[in-house]
């Protein structure tokens, strides 16, 4: 029988029947589910799962390991949701069901849950603490120890995978954003619009170099930007992780932290975080306290380049002719339904050779920390994506997310591809500098 | 079932291809069609032809039915699971095994998705056309057994029209192939039109030999909006008496034009009564005339606002958007009951009138869409399982619905097939002696009524146990009980 705990924490954390039984089982969200498509079992779709969790809603079906499993299998991509015609909120299901498995006694073994917990609560949402790991991992990779390490590494076979998963571990940047930039940064010409820039806690260590092109290209948008000093991680990871009572800590400090400051819109670079926050609106619906706080801030979230392409480009660009293609991040295009302002933007610059991606919203395998805590699907998932990647020929792939620029790295590097990743506000300001200095890039 | 008999079925597939988990039975126990499900004993991929066989020997010995199954789409309930059954999976049989260009033929195995097919043929210039609305996701060997329609109907047929052979297994186990690539086969009787859209009750399909036509190189399509929907109705009368004849002509109400917008948020008009969804297609410049015969037509019938799709990718959207409309009506309350009702094409204008009234008789929300240029409508009733008294004035409705288009000199299914939804149906659209006639020959070749029992007929003595009925019927699981 399903026990007076678990009971309770279904009806404390499942969304109510009307969210459950949206879907009328019709099975159009078959073709675009990669793990469907890897297993071709209806428990690994999104048919399949929803029915699942509602059949564990009902009570007919006990919280098992398997449920677990195809709960942690999925990658949360939302390309289901995308492709459901009925209108089917199939993330606020699975989000919801990786909380119930995270607080019950199913799953993954509880250090491993401990481990993880320790790391999403006590590391990525404490940012002083992510920062002082990051220094740690810049000094591994670049004292020559990672060479000695993973050499020592592989004459073990068992540690392959160990050596391939630290493999995926992003490069440190040398100066973190939060501490290279200031407070508030001035535009270069006549101020047109406030922004507020959020940092992103795995953009700030890992990508700074995105987060200082995002403001220089900004600046030269007429904008003045704020990076508040005080924010904290968007708590994204956290809520797709079953950690929801972190992300919802993590939420309102934000939401204290920007609301004290005027500005016209929130601009992200990171599709995760930029998600989550339009998100926040809804997390505090019934909250007294900060439901309007939320809708006040989430109303003015905008991706960067949603934000870039509907403003008048002010700044000259300069050609580049080069061989661009575009792959949509899943919480870019499924999450936020952003798929055509990230091309516009490209297609401002000048001579450039946009070249179409074959099955561009299919998930990379990045997908949060997935391509750590579930690597061999991911591996799986990242094949396609870079035979699809090769049939374009192009030199250079653009995309809108970090965890996916590392995934794509980490392919085209394991595939033997020669092609440059690269962020897309990134291929916007080496338009804007004139100078093209991509056949070095790292 | 007894373990013994399921240790026997994981024999004959291998443990790897065998699933019997709570989690499995229950991501087995439905397809498409809504409020019936049932839970299968087990779900096993067969890897080869003498795996099914064997199945079907075991099937015939120990006495449980066999449901075939491909991509779970289907709109009569053909692949749910009966009481003491197994499903059986063929999604994994997905290859092309052969296109070949001299003979303008695709042999291709049952479990290929649909619009993968038309995707690889059109590469090379040819053209598979039936559509249905669930092309990316159904499969062939589904369609077969289906004989299901599409878009595309009106002007080039439905799957039987391009079936040339099937290769299959028999219910009691034995392998039987019909047809070939000759384009003429008068030998002996028509088999392959027998086991066309058979759901599944004389055989399983293990290849399917396809016929290919030229792709047309020119298109337009026109999309089109009604004040009042008797417009709508009259304008498809018109274009079919006209001598044109489109490859595509649909009919959305405003219900359904609604929810499609709220899904794709392609601009449809909201406050339009009705519209059409209309494609010609061919290969020279009769494409334009036939265009602009179309058009006057519909000026003459009062349309409000005619739209010509100025590329392929806009063509491209109001498609997918009329293929995404039955699901798409889900978004207005959980339960979508749609039907198939069909009439001949003229009559068209008159059934459109019986469905409003239906709505408006038994107090029902009916959204209405359909192939208009086939006479093949699909009200489909807007409702809530959990509501029971609504549910029965649903069934009323379409009681009322059916009865109408028979009247009409129409069926009671146009594509979906008749399953377990439509059988109570089945006598007053073919006959008694229809009925006795299909029975004789499913108790000649499934003489032990193992193969997909309960669907399309019920065979007398009644064996095939309790069919699935509403979804209270499924026990609890726990996994320690
Ligand atoms: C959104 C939506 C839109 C649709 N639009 C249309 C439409 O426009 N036109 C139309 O005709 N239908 C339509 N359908 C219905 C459905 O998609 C078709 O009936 C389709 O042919 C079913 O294919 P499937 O692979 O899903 O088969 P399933 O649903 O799995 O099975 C259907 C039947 O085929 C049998 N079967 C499957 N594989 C085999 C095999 N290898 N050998 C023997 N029997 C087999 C099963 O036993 C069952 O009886 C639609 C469905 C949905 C959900
Ligand atoms: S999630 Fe949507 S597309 Fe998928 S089966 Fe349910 S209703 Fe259909
Ligand atoms: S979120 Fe992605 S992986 Fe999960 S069910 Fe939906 S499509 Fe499949």
């Amino acid at each position: 029988m399903i026990s007076s705990k678990d009971k309770a924490l279904l009806s404390k954390y499942l969304p109510g029947d009307d969210v459950l039984t949206q879907c009328m089982h019709c099975g159009m969200c078959l073709a675009t589910c990669p793990t469907y498509e890897l297993t071709k079992l209806e428990r690994s779709s999104p048919r399949g799962r929803i029915k699942l969790i509602k059949s564990v809603a009902e009570g007919k079906l006990e919280l098992s390991n398997l449920f677990a499993e195809e709960m942690n299998f999925c990658l949360d991509c939302q390309a289901c949701e995308t492709a459901c015609p009925a209108g089917v909120q199939y993330g606020k299901m699975v989000e919801s069901a990786r909380v119930v498995i995270e607080q019950s006694n199913i799953g993954s073994s509880k250090i491993n849950k401990a481990i993880k917990r320790f790391l999403l609560n006590s590391v990525v949402a404490n940012h002083s603490r992510l920062k002082l790991l990051a220094r740690i991992l810049y000094f591994y990779q670049n004292s020559g120890m990672r060479t000695i390490i993973t050499k020592a590494l592989s004459v073990f076979p068992f540690a392959k995978k160990l050596a391939e998963i630290e493999s995926l571990s992003p490069v440190i940047s040398k100066v973190f954003s939060s501490d290279g930039m200031e407070e508030k940064t001035l535009s270069h010409s006549k101020v047109k619009y406030k922004i507020a820039f959020s940092t992103g806690c795995i953009m700030d260590v890992a990508f700074a170099d995105i987060n200082f092109d995002t403001v220089e290209v900004l600046q030269k948008n007429q904008c003045e930007i704020i990076t508040p000093k005080a924010q904290v991680c968007c708590g994204s990871l956290h809520a797709h992780n079953g950690e929801i009572e972190k992300a919802r800590e993590l939420a309102k400090k934000n939401l204290d932290v920007f609301s004290g400051f005027e500005y016209d819109f929130l601009v992200s670079n990171s599709a995760g975080c930029g998600a989550f926050m339009k998100e926040y609106v809804h997390l505090f619906a019934d909250d007294p306290q900060y439901a309007q706080k939320a809708k006040l801030f989430s109303e003015r979230v905008k991706d960067i380049s949603e934000f870039l392409a509907n403003i008048e480009p002010s700044d000259q660009m300069h050609p580049l002719e080069e061989k661009v293609t575009y792959h949509d991040a899943c919480h870019l295009c499924h999450s936020q339904k952003i798929t055509v302002e990230p091309r516009k933007v490209l297609q401002q610059i000048p001579d450039l050779k946009f070249v179409p991606l074959e099955e561009s919203t299919w998930c990379c395998g990045s997908a949060g920390i997935y391509n750590v805590t579930r690597h061999e699907d991911a591996e799986k998932i990242l094949e396609r994506k870079m035979k699809n990647l090769r049939g374009t020929g192009a030199d250079i792939v653009v995309t809108g997310n970090p965890g996916c620029i590392g995934q794509l790295k980490y392919g085209i590097k394991k595939y033997g591809l020669k092609m440059k990743v690269l962020h897309t506000v990134s291929l916007l300001k080496k338009s804007m500098d004139g100078k093209s200095d991509l056949k070095n890039l790292p | 079932m007894d373990n013994s008999v399921l240790l026997k079925i994981k024999k004959i597939v291998g443990i790897e291809h065998y699933f019997d988990s709570p989690e499995d039975r229950i991501s087995y126990s439905y397809d498409g069609t809504p409020m019936l499900q049932q839970l299968p004993e087990a779900v096993v991929f067969p890897q080869n032809i003498e795996q099914i066989s064997g199945l079907l020997y075991l099937a015939n010995t120990e006495k449980f039915a066999i449901i075939p199954r491909g991509a779970g789409t289907g709109l009569s309930g053909g692949s749910i699971p009966v009481e003491n059954s197994i499903v059986v999976v063929m999604t994994k049989w997905n290859k092309i095994l052969e296109i070949d260009t001299a003979n303008l033929t695709a042999l291709v195995e049952p479990g290929l998705v649909t619009g993968l097919l038309q995707k690889e043929v059109e590469k090379l210039g040819l053209f598979y056309p039936p559509d249905p609305g669930s092309m990316t996701v159904c499969t062939i060997g589904g369609n077969v057994a289906e004989n299901a329609g599409g878009l595309r109907g009106l002007k080039y047929g439905v799957t039987k029209n391009y079936v040339l052979g099937v290769e299959m297994i028999l219910p009691t186990g034995e392998f039987l192939k019909i047809g070939g690539k000759s384009v003429k086969d008068v030998a002996g009787y028509n088999l392959k039109d027998i086991v066309i859209g058979s759901e599944g009750t004389l055989g399983i399909f293990s290849k399917i030999l396809l016929k290919l036509i030229p792709f047309p190189t020119r298109s337009k399509t026109i999309s089109v909006n009604f004040k009042k929907i008797i417009d709508s109705g009259n304008s498809v009368a018109d274009i079919i008496s006209s001598r044109i004849t489109p490859s595509m002509l649909e009919f959305l109400d405003n219900t359904t034009m609604n929810c499609v917008e709220d899904y794709t948020k392609i601009g449809l008009d909201r406050n339009a009564e009705a519209m059409l969804l209309i494609e010609v297609d061919g290969r020279g410049s009769s494409v334009d005339e036939d265009a602009e015969t179309i058009v006057s037509i519909l000026k003459k019938n009062n349309a409000s606002q005619i739209r010509i799709a100025e590329n392929t990718v806009e063509a491209l959207s109001l498609k997918t958007a009329r293929r995404s409309a039955f699901s798409a009506l889900a978004r207005r309350k959980p339960t979508t009951i749609l039907e198939d009702a069909t009439v001949p094409r003229s009559e068209l204008p008159v059934m459109i009138e019986k469905v409003r009234e239906a709505a408006s008789n038994f107090n029902v929300a009916i959204g209405n869409f359909g192939h208009a240029g086939d006479g093949n409508l699909h009200p489909t009733c807007l409702t809530d399982e959990r509501d029971s008294s609504e549910i029965t004035r649903a069934h009323k409705a379409f009681g009322f619905i059916f009865n109408e288009a028979i009247k009409l000199g129409g069926t009671i299914t146009g594509e979906h097939g008749t399953g377990l939804a439509k059988k109570d149906f089945l006598e007053s659209a073919v006959g008694k002696e229809g009925i006795e006639f299909m029975k004789k020959i499913k108790m000649v070749v499934d003489p032990n009524n193992v193969l997909n029992p309960g669907k399309i007929l019920t065979m007398k003595p009644r064996c095939e146990g309790t069919l699935p009925s509403r979804r209270e019927q499924i026990p609890d699981f726990h996994a320690h009980q």
